[in-house]
């Protein structure tokens, strides 16, 4: 295990996140809505705070899609003590999704009656360096899904595609057109197809600030579709979980699907 | 008037030796996803908060979460390191649990006057909680309090007895 844990790195080890794990991962865009063309700044971190910052979310694999839907320019990506940091450029008009979505991996198995656990993206590497007389070995899939919007002048709808892989939202209402007291409609996706009866879980920017985490839940129905009405302006953090068989990697028995979100809501 | 002032002293000496400082707090059971037994704390306070005497703080090894207590770490606890002051423990399941300060010389120390205990509770991921209960001392005879907590706590009752 401690061999493991070097190998892999404690970034990475924090970054995949286990089931029923107790920090919230997310991305924190400097803006969502501007009105000429700039760079914008993008902090992601690890932390039980609403949004403040704990400890680095390693970001080498985000993905920035442009109105176009082909990628953005991403610049300056910094991993420090208690965020990662990048800044994306937002040239043309239209609508950007910041994503940040590499598998992990999650290792349980025993030497000699002792649970041992490990964690990582190389898979085939952690498999590799599993001790000879590991027993029980489990592995999980571990698919996290952070994402954000911003947008330049109008949104427009291209770079919201599904991608058809994991856990994902079709944003019926654009993400940057969340205003207070209204209500938004999104359908949450399996794999592109609908995904009935699954939480989504809210919370409020801020929570430092109050004596309660105000958090609140709505529940796809059976079309998948969820409704959710902004209680007040602010930036939200939105966290679904699930998990299925269909994992892809051949020694995977149990694939674990995670969505967090964050969106910015503005005053009517 | 010897007779009185050693009646006197003695009334002083059995209430530092025998008054019991007895805290029931009631830590509620919550259905949430994610549940941590909340980190709790007791202290004595005066009405300007000139006299502040930390009793107790129940938690469980990581210091990183004590500033969410936030009305204890701002009135004793950043002032403070380990081991904390007062009858320290680990945090407590949902159910209730008593807690007697009676012996701490903090306590028997404590000047004549009007005080609150402040019992605040901090949950990892939950909320935070913070209950008063007036009470006067020394005891002269028997004071009993008792608040409802709204979220974290549930009901603490503290019970003094000369």
């Amino acid at each position: 295990m401690r061999s493991l844990i070097k190998h892999l790195g404690l970034a990475t080890l924090l970054a995949t996140a286990m089931p029923a794990q107790a920090h919230k991962l997310w991305l924190l865009p400097s803006h969502t809505a501007v009105s000429e063309p700039q760079w914008i700044t993008v902090d992601a971190s690890i932390s039980n705070e609403i949004f403040g910052f704990e400890r680095a979310y390693p970001v080498d694999g985000v993905e920035v899609t442009g109105p176009d839907g082909k990628p953005a320019a991403v610049d300056h990506v910094t991993q420090m003590h208690t965020r990662s940091v990048f800044d994306v450029e937002l040239e043309q008009e239209g609508s950007y999704r910041i994503a940040v979505a590499k598998p992990g991996y999650f290792l349980m198995y025993e030497v000699d009656g002792e649970r041992k656990r490990g964690r990582g993206n190389d898979v085939d590497k952690m498999l590799a360096e599993l001790p000879k007389n590991a027993s029980n070995v489990k592995l999980m899939e571990v698919h996290n899904r952070l994402e954000t919007f911003v947008t330049l002048g109008a949104p427009n709808k291209t770079a919201l595609e599904p991608t058809g892989k994991g856990l994902e939202l079709e944003m019926l209402t654009h993400p940057n057109d969340l205003y207070a007291g209204e209500t938004t409609r999104w359908r949450l996706l399996v794999d592109g197809k609908p995904a009935p009866e699954l939480k989504v879980e809210l919370v409020p920017g801020g929570t430092r600030y109050r004596d309660s985490q105000e958090d609140w839940s709505v529940t796809s129905d059976k079309k998948g579709l969820v409704e959710i009405t902004w209680p007040s302006a602010g930036r939200y953090f939105l966290e679904i979980g699930t998990s299925d068989d269909k994992a892809t990697h051949k020694k995977a028995e149990q694939r674990r699907l995670q969505y967090l979100g964050t969106f910015e809501v503005l005053p009517m | 008037m010897r007779v009185l002032t050693t009646l006197c002293l003695a009334l002083l000496a059995s209430h530092s030796l025998a008054t019991s400082f007895n805290v029931e707090v009631e830590v509620p059971r919550l259905r949430v996803a994610e549940y941590h037994a909340p980190y709790v704390a007791f202290w004595v306070e005066n009405p300007d908060r000139s006299t502040i005497v930390p009793l107790g703080l129940w938690y469980d090894d990581q210091e990183k979460w004590l500033k969410d207590i936030r009305q204890w770490w701002r009135r004793t606890g950043r002032g403070q390191s380990k081991p904390y002051d007062g009858l320290t423990g680990a945090t407590r399941p949902p159910g209730s649990h008593s807690v007697d300060f009676g012996e701490l010389d903090a306590l028997k120390a404590l000047p004549a006057g009007d005080y609150e205990l402040v019992v605040e509770a901090a949950r990892e991921v939950g909320g935070r909680e913070v209950l008063r209960l007036p009470f006067s001392w020394p005891a002269d005879q028997a004071q009993n309090q008792t608040v409802n907590g709204s979220n974290e706590l549930g009901r603490v009752t503290l019970t003094i007895t000369p």
